[in-house]
C-alpha cells in the first residue's frame, strides 16, 4: 500500500517536472536552442498570479489567464530583444546569453517583489481523493497536474501536425534556410515557439507552486534545472519524450527517497540519468541524429 | 618632465595620505561604533530585520541612559541576505566605516565566513542567533544563542521529560550546517531518553519542495511527533503537505521555526499546537519582557521574536563587557578585542533570555543558559 502511495507522489511530482519540460523541449526541438530563462518564466508567472489573486482579489482563472498573457509577452520579448541578434552567433554565445536571461529576471524579481518567502495558496481547492480508508490520499492538485499536462501534450502534438503554423515549426526544426526559401517566415515561427513554451510556463508556474507552496524569486531555477534533464531523458526535443521523462524523473525521485536513501535522492536521479544516455544517448524517445555529409 | 611627473606622484602620496587620516581621526569622537550584519531581504529576512531594530532598541536605551561608561554608542546595520559572500562585503563596509564591535552575525553559514575575517582582524564579535560550532573557533566570538549540539541536545532532553511522545521522526536538512548539527546531537541524546526515534529523512537544498515521501515514511512508522531542526520557510511547506495528506502529529522545532506566523499569506491554523525550543516568549509577564515587546510594537508594528529578544541581549551583552574591561573608544580594535574577550567570562546579565538563572559564557564564546519551549495556540507563542 505505501508503495502505491510513493507511486502516486511520483507521478504529482513528475507531472509537474514533465510541464516545465514541455516548454524546454518544445523551444528547443524548433529553435535548437536551450532557453535556460524558462525556469525563471515560471516565476514570473507564479508571482503575476500571487499579486493578482491574493493581492488583487481576482478571480483565480482570471489570475492564471493575465499570467499567461503576461508570461507570453515576456516570452516574445526576450526572444526579440536577447536572441533575435545571436541568431547567426554560435550556440554557446546563445547558451551563455540565456543564462544572463535567467539572472537578469531573478534579479528583476528580487527588486520587484522583494525576497522574503510567500506562501501561494493553491488555486485549486478541490478536497484531496481518499481511497482505502484514508491510506491512499491523491491530492486534487496532482490529479489537476497530470490531467492538464496530458491535455497540452495532446494539444501541441496536434497542433504541430496538423495547423499551417505548427507544420512551418517543423519545417524550421528540420532546416532553417531551406524553410526560408519554401516561403516560411522563420523568425515569426521562433517568436511563435517562443509566445507558446513561455504561455505554458505560466501554466507550468501555477500547477507547481499549487503543489509546492512557497513563493520566492528562485523557485524557477531547482525544477528549472530538473525539467531539464526530464527534457533530456526522454528525448529533447520530442513533445511526449518530455512527459515520459517528466513522470519518470519524479517516480524515479521519490522510490529512490523512499526506498534507498532520502539524503541521495538527487544523485540516484542523475546516476539513472548518465546510465540511460550511455545506453540511449538521444533518451528515451529522440530520433537518432543523421549528420549531413 | 620627468620632474613633473615625480611632483605629481608625490601631491598624489600627500593627498592619500591626508584621506588615510581622515578615515581613521572617526574614532576621536568619543564613541563606540558598533555594526550589525545580517539578512534584511531574502528568506531569512524575518530574524536579520528582528535583529536589526531590537539592536537599535537598546542602542537608544543605552544612548539615553547616558551611554556605556559615558561613552555613546554609534550604530550601523548592513544586509547579508543569508548570503556568505554578501556577508564579508558587508562586514568590509562596516570596517571602512569605522566599526570597533561586530553585533552578528545572524545566521550561522554567512556567520562562519564573517568570523574567519574577524578572527584576522582579532575583532570583537558577539552573535545573537548564529548557533554553529563553526562560529565559536578564534575564541572573539561569543553566543548569545545556544549551539546547535545543545539544541539538539536540549530538544530530546525537552521531549523526554516533559512525554511529549513515545514515537519520534526527525526531517532535516542535510545540505545545512544548523540542521544536521541539531539533528546529530538530537539522535545521539535521544537514545538515553524515554522515546523512540522511528525515521530519520533528510531532505537538501535542491529538493525542498516535495516532502510527502518523508512525510509518508514518518506516518508508516507510527511516529507521533516530528521533529523539525529546519527553518521555517520549508517547515510551512511541510505543515501544509502533512495537512494535506491528513496526517497529524504533533510538531517539535528549535529557533529556525521562529518566524513561521509571518510567512505571508501562510495559514496559521496549519501551525496550531507546534512547538519550538526558543528562550523567549512575548506573552512572558516579567517587566523587562513586557516593557521591550511593548517598546518594539511601539516602533515597528510587530510583536517581537526570540532574535529580537537575542539581539537585545546582545547589545547589554557588549555593554556590560565593555564596564567590565574598562575599555575605551580610543583603544584600537585588537586591543579592544583582548580586553573584551577576558571579561567576557566574568561578566553575568539577566537579559529577556536569561530565564532563572542568567546569562553566562564559557572563555570558547559558547552561552550557559536554561532552555524553555513554547507552543503556538491561536496564531501566537506561548510559554510552556
Amino acid at each position: 500500500m505505501s508503495f502505491i502511495a510513493y507511486l502516486i507522489n511520483g507521478i504529482s511530482l513528475g507531472s509537474v517536472y514533465a510541464i516545465i519540460a514541455l516548454g524546454y523541449t518544445m523551444v528547443y526541438g524548433i529553435a535548437k536552442m536551450l532557453n535556460f530563462a524558462h525556469g525563471d518564466v515560471i516565476m514570473i508567472g507564479c508571482y503575476v498570479v500571487f499579486t493578482t489573486m491574493s493581492g488583487l482579489q481576482f478571480n483565480p482563472l482570471l489570475s492564471v489567464l493575465i499570467s499567461v498573457v503576461v508570461c507570453t509577452v515576456l516570452g516574445i520579448t526576450i526572444e526579440k530583444v536577447a536572441y533575435k541578434p545571436l541568431r547567426k552567433a554560435s550556440p554557446l554565445a546563445v547558451l551563455i546569453t540565456a543564462i544572463g536571461v535567467s539572472y537578469l529576471l531573478q534579479n528583476a524579481a528580487l527588486l520587484v517583489f522583494g525576497a522574503d518567502t510567500k506562501s501561494f495558496s493553491s488555486i485549486i481547492t478541490l478536497p484531496a481523493l481518499k481511497l482505502a480508508d484514508g491510506k491512499l490520499v491523491i491530492s486534487s492538485v496532482a490529479v489537476v497536474t497530470v490531467v492538464t499536462c496530458l491535455i497540452i501534450m495532446t494539444g501541441l502534438m496536434l497542433f504541430i501536425k496538423k495547423t499551417k503554423a505548427g507544420r512551418a515549426m517543423l519545417a524550421v526544426s528540420e532546416d532553417k534556410d531551406a524553410a526560408q526559401l519554401m516561403g516560411i517566415n522563420v523568425n515569426g515561427t521562433i517568436s511563435l515557439t517562443f509566445a507558446i513554451g513561455s504561455g505554458l510556463a505560466a501554466i507550468a508556474g501555477v500547477l507547481l507552486c499549487s503543489a509546492y507552496p512557497t513563493l520566492t524569486p528562485y523557485i524557477g531555477s531547482m525544477p528549472g534545472i530538473k525539467a531539464f534533464t526530464a527534457a533530456v531523458f526522454g528525448g529533447i526535443g520530442s513533445v511526449p519524450g518530455a512527459f515520459i521523462g517528466g513522470i519518470l524523473l519524479g517516480i524515479i525521485e521519490v522510490l529512490g527517497r523512499a526506498y534507498i536513501s532520502s539524503q541521495l535522492s538527487d544523485a540516484i536521479v542523475f546516476a539513472v540519468l548518465i546510465i540511460v544516455l550511455l545506453v540511449k544517448p538521444t533518451g528515451i524517445l529522440g530520433k537518432p541524429i543523421h549528420e549531413k555529409v | 618632465m620627468k620632474k613633473a611627473v615625480s611632483m605629481l606622484l608625490i601631491a598624489a602620496m600627500v593627498v592619500s595620505g591626508l584621506t588615510a587620516c581622515g578615515s581613521s581621526s572617526k574614532k576621536a569622537d568619543d564613541k563606540f561604533y558598533i555594526g550589525g550584519i545580517g539578512p534584511t531581504t531574502g528568506g531569512a529576512a524575518i530574524y536579520g530585520t528582528a535583529v536589526k531594530n531590537a539592536a537599535q532598541i537598546a542602542v537608544d536605551e543605552i544612548n539615553e541612559a547616558g551611554g556605556i561608561d559615558g561613552h555613546q554608542i554609534e550604530y550601523k546595520f548592513e544586509d547579508d541576505q543569508h548570503d556568505p559572500e554578501k556577508s564579508v562585503n558587508a562586514y568590509n563596509t562596516l570596517k571602512d566605516w569605522g566599526m570597533q564591535i561586530l553585533m552578528g552575525t545572524v545566521t550561522s553559514g554567512p556567520c562562519v565566513a564573517v568570523v574567519d575575517k574577524t578572527g584576522q582582524d582579532n575583532m570583537f564579535q558577539v552573535t545573537p542567533s548564529a548557533s554553529s560550532t563553526d562560529v565559536i573557533v578564534n575564541g572573539n566570538v561569543f553566543q548569545i544563542c545556544f549551539t546547535d549540539p545543545n539544541q539538539g541536545t536540549a530538544s530530546a532532553q525537552y521531549i523526554g521529560d516533559n512525554k511529549l511522545a513515545s514515537k519520534v521522526a526527525v526531517i532535516y536538512n542535510s545540505s545545512d550546517v544548523y540542521s544536521s548539527g541539531i539533528t546529530d546531537k538530537f539522535l545521539e541524546e535521544a537514545k538515553g531518553q524515554d522515546f523512540e526515534v522511528v525515521a530519520t529523512e533528510a531532505f537538501t537544498e535542491d529538493s525542498k519542495t516535495d516532502f510527502s515521501t518523508q512525510l509518508k515514511k514518518a506516518q508508516d512508522a507510527g511516529a507521533e511527533m516530528v521533529f523539525l531542526p529546519i527553518y521555517y520557510t520549508e517547515a510551512s511547506v511541510i505543515l501544509k503537505q502533512a495537512d494535506t495528506m491528513g496526517y497529524a502529529p504533533k510538531f517539535f522545532g528549535c529557533d529556525g521555526l521562529d518566524g513561521i506566523l509571518d510567512v505571508e499569506n501562510f495559514d496559521t491554523s496549519l501551525a496550531e499546537g507546534v512547538m519550538l525550543l526558543t528562550p523567549f516568549a512575548a506573552d512572558a509577564e516579567d517587566e523587562a519582557t513586557q516593557d521591550f515587546v511593548k517598546k518594539y510594537k511601539d516602533a515597528y508594528g510587530d510583536t517581537p521574536n526570540q532574535f529580537a529578544a537575542d539581539a537585545y541581549d546582545a547589545i547589554y551583552t557588549i555593554k556590560a563587557a565593555i564596564e567590565e574591561a574598562g575599555a575605551t573608544p580610543d583603544m584600537n580594535v585588537s586591543d579592544l578585542c583582548d580586553a573584551l574577550k577576558e571579561a567576557m567570562p566574568n561578566i553575568s546579565i539577566q537579559g529577556l533570555t536569561g530565564g532563572e538563572e542568567g546569562l553566562n559564557w564559557e572563555a570558547t564564546g559558547e552561552v550557559i543558559k536554561q532552555p524553555k519551549a513554547v507552543i503556538i495556540e491561536k496564531g501566537a507563542y506561548v510559554g510552556m
